[in-house]
């Protein structure tokens, strides 16, 4: 039984008094790949913040290595070096280089050497298929480049679990697939990881576990198969049935008729 | 404790000569303000138009009125105009054409930035709804300059209000030059006076600018 | 126009526009000093600190450089603050100067999406590391044309300066005016000397400004 990185107890996240989350608890297994999913303003990309604390919390305590989380400003910085985020809009630093935005953190936080940094910079660009943009602006790059570097970027801190928040939501669809195959190289290494996606395909290829949120709560938790193929509750299923398209009268007469 | 003659404000009639001397500094900004608005709407609507040679004229005059310090322009009126053309004009008329014709240039400028910001597909929109020119700039664009204008010009009444405390130096009898007769007069009876009264008309000048201040940024805050 | 009193007395000009420039720099240089400080208490919510500074901001943005002069040069020796003019107009310019600055790097910094700070803390990284490395960099970039504005703006806030006996270029042109009556002159040597001042510090403003619409980082 592997160990478990990150405990969430009764999570409970209000904005304005409306509950964001509500009660949510969840524990994440060293090695584990968790896809959530659920309609959006369900409150999936909230909770990914309040695991880094980017979000104050109302009740409830995140535990990683059972440590809690945002007991001091100095402890927060050092949890938050082992937990990576990539956001949807990348988040590029706009004023530094590719390589200067990777090794910004390992030098400045991490008090590692440039060199050190850069080596590893290198390996995980060339990883990803960038090896020859580390001297480009963010501004140059496409948005596919751009996100690939901002999970290096998160790579480069020698997180213990990602956290990736709808990190294709705002790409063209032909550069999707590029950024998935990352995610889907960095499951296959057995990283630890938190995947808010639209994505169901993906989601059933990469996830071992799938937590459906909706109404500020877990409403499934289950393995993919079982709930893409079986869901057992009715909000799974309208969730699932938004994916699909049908034109009713198409081809009939009545359609040709009424035009 | 040192005399600081904050009696000397409450002496005879100080305080409402002070007052006036404000009174005279406002009135002279209002009145450009108020020559400045229409003129700078014009300009500024003029400014967006094709036409080069116009375009290049309204650029030097804008660009002149603005690089050169408010202090000179009013030296170059005072006493160029009277030096050029024979003209001896008094102080407080020099003020008010050098505000208006700075004031008019700050808010074609002002006019013209608000109408190239509003994006091109305001106007094809426009026109994409069978609107006609005129109807879309009276319906679409007017409403839309208008509100980034107002906190705009607002803004430029205090500039022009703190900016009247210069025509002291072309011998205008304004609210600092009545201070200064002030502190002369009782130099004997209360030395630290330049404390006092300089210190009123600090905050006299803050109570009255600070206000509109606030609500440009209001509007500002409400409208964009 | 006479040119051979022109001739004659450009070198007092000279001399003028030289101090103008002197003060203006020192100035304006403080000006930065007070708006980076005030820009980031107010970033950081210091507490007591920030109400003082937007006290400072206040005032100092809503009353006229001339009066702030006057004040510090003939009211505060009252108190017992001696200053000699050149401090004076200095500081006076500094009071009125820091304001601004501190308005544009404030817009400068919250021009900088939140989400930018966030990817940095996320890092790992400190709230000072966050301000100095992602930040203020951004911001600084983005206040570039607020800033040229500023230092345009101050630069002719100096002409106040001669109310206090320093002896900067509008001084020079009054007390020519009145001791020779060659006004044509006189107003001619002032305004070519602003211009000569004041233009070249637009044009760089105006072409930094372009290069950075246009290009942005990496260019």
């Amino acid at each position: 039984m592997a160990e478990t990185i990150l405990s969430i107890e009764h999570l409970k996240k209000e904005y304005d008094g409306k509950p964001v989350l509500d009660d949510v608890s969840l524990k994440v297994k060293k090695g584990e790949v968790i896809v959530i999913v659920g309609p959006s303003g369900c409150g999936k990309s909230t909770l990914l913040r309040c695991i880094n604390a980017l979000e104050p919390i109302q009740g409830g305590e995140i535990r990683l290595h059972g440590e809690p989380i945002g007991s001091s400003p100095k402890q927060l910085a050092t949890l938050r070096q082992k937990i990576g985020m990539v956001f949807q809009s990348y988040e590029l630093f706009p004023h530094l280089t590719v390589m200067e935005n990777i090794i910004l953190a390992p030098t400045k936080v991490q008090k590692r050497t440039k060199a050190d940094a850069q080596t590893e910079a290198r390996t995980l660009l060339s990883r990803v298929g960038l090896a020859d943009r580390a001297d480009s602006y963010p501004r140059q790059l496409s948005g596919g480049q751009k996100q690939r570097i901002a999970i290096v970027r998160a790579l480069c801190m020698h997180p213990e679990i990602l956290l990736f928040d709808e990190v294709t939501a705002a790409l063209d669809p032909e550069m999707v697939h590029e950024v998935l195959q990352v995610l889907l190289d960095l499951a296959e290494q057995g990283r630890t990881m938190l995947i808010v996606t639209h994505e169901m395909q993906f989601a059933r290829a990469v996830a071992d576990r799938i937590l459906f949120l909706d109404d500020a709560n877990i409403v499934a938790d289950a393995a993919p198969e079982v709930f893409f193929d079986t869901p057992v509750s009715e909000r799974a299923k309208n969730f699932l049935s938004t994916f699909t398209f049908e034109r009713k009268n198409k081809n009939s007469q009545d359609a040709a008729l009424r035009v | 404790m040192p005399d600081l003659g904050l009696e000397v404000l409450f002496k005879g009639k100080n305080m409402l000569r002070l007052l006036d001397g404000l009174g005279v500094a406002l009135k002279i900004s209002l009145i450009a303000v108020a020559i400045s608005i229409p003129l700078g709407l014009l300009l500024g609507i003029l400014m967006t138009r094709k036409n080069p040679i116009v375009r290049a004229l309204l650029r030097l005059y804008l660009e002149f009125i603005r690089i050169m310090p408010q202090m000179v322009l009013l030296f170059l009126v005072f006493f160029g105009a009277t030096r050029v053309f024979g003209w001896n004009l008094s102080g407080e008329l020099s003020a008010v054409i050098v505000f208006t014709l700075w004031g008019t240039a700050e808010m074609s400028d002002l006019v013209r930035g608000a109408l190239t910001s509003i994006p091109a597909h305001q106007y094809e929109s426009g026109a994409a709804l069978g609107l006609t020119n005129a109807q879309t700039f009276f319906y679409i664009i007017i409403p839309q300059t208008v509100r980034r204008l107002i906190p705009l010009s607002i803004n430029l009444i205090t500039r022009m209000i703190k900016t009247t405390s210069l025509i002291l130096m072309i011998g205008v009898v304004e609210v600092l030059k009545v201070a200064q007769q002030i502190i002369e007069a009782n130099r004997m009876s209360s030395p630290g006076a330049a404390f006092g009264v300089y210190l009123f008309v600090f905050f006299l000048y803050f109570i009255v600018c600070w206000p509109i201040g606030r609500l440009a940024k209001y509007l500002e805050k409400k409208w964009v | 126009m006479n040119w051979d009193f022109i001739a004659q007395y450009l070198p007092l000009y000279e001399k003028a526009a030289w101090l103008t420039v002197r003060l203006g720099i020192a100035g304006i240089l403080l000006s930065i000093l007070i708006g980076l400080a005030c820009a980031v208490i107010q970033y950081f919510k210091v507490p007591v600190l920030r109400q003082l500074c937007t006290a400072y901001i206040e005032l100092s943005r809503n009353t006229p450089l001339l009066i702030q002069l006057f004040f510090i040069y003939y009211g505060l020796p009252k108190l017992g603050i001696q200053t000699n003019a050149t401090a004076c107009g200095i500081s006076g310019l500094a009071f009125l100067g820091g304001s601004y600055m501190a308005e544009s790097f404030r817009s400068g910094i919250e021009a900088v999406e939140q989400i930018q700070s966030e990817s940095a803390y996320s890092l790992g990284m400190s709230r000072l590391q966050v301000m100095r490395y992602v930040v203020l960099p951004q911001a600084i970039s983005i206040s570039v044309p607020a800033f040229v504005a500023n230092i345009i703006f101050l630069l002719k806030e100096t002409s106040v300066f001669s109310a206090i006996s320093l002896m900067d270029l509008m001084f020079t042109a009054k007390d020519l005016i009145g001791l020779y009556y060659k006004t044509t002159e006189s107003l001619f040597l002032l305004v070519a000397f602003y211009l000569l001042i004041l233009l070249p510090v637009s044009v760089l403003g105006s072409l930094l400004e372009r290069r950075l619409r246009h290009a942005g980082f990496g260019a």
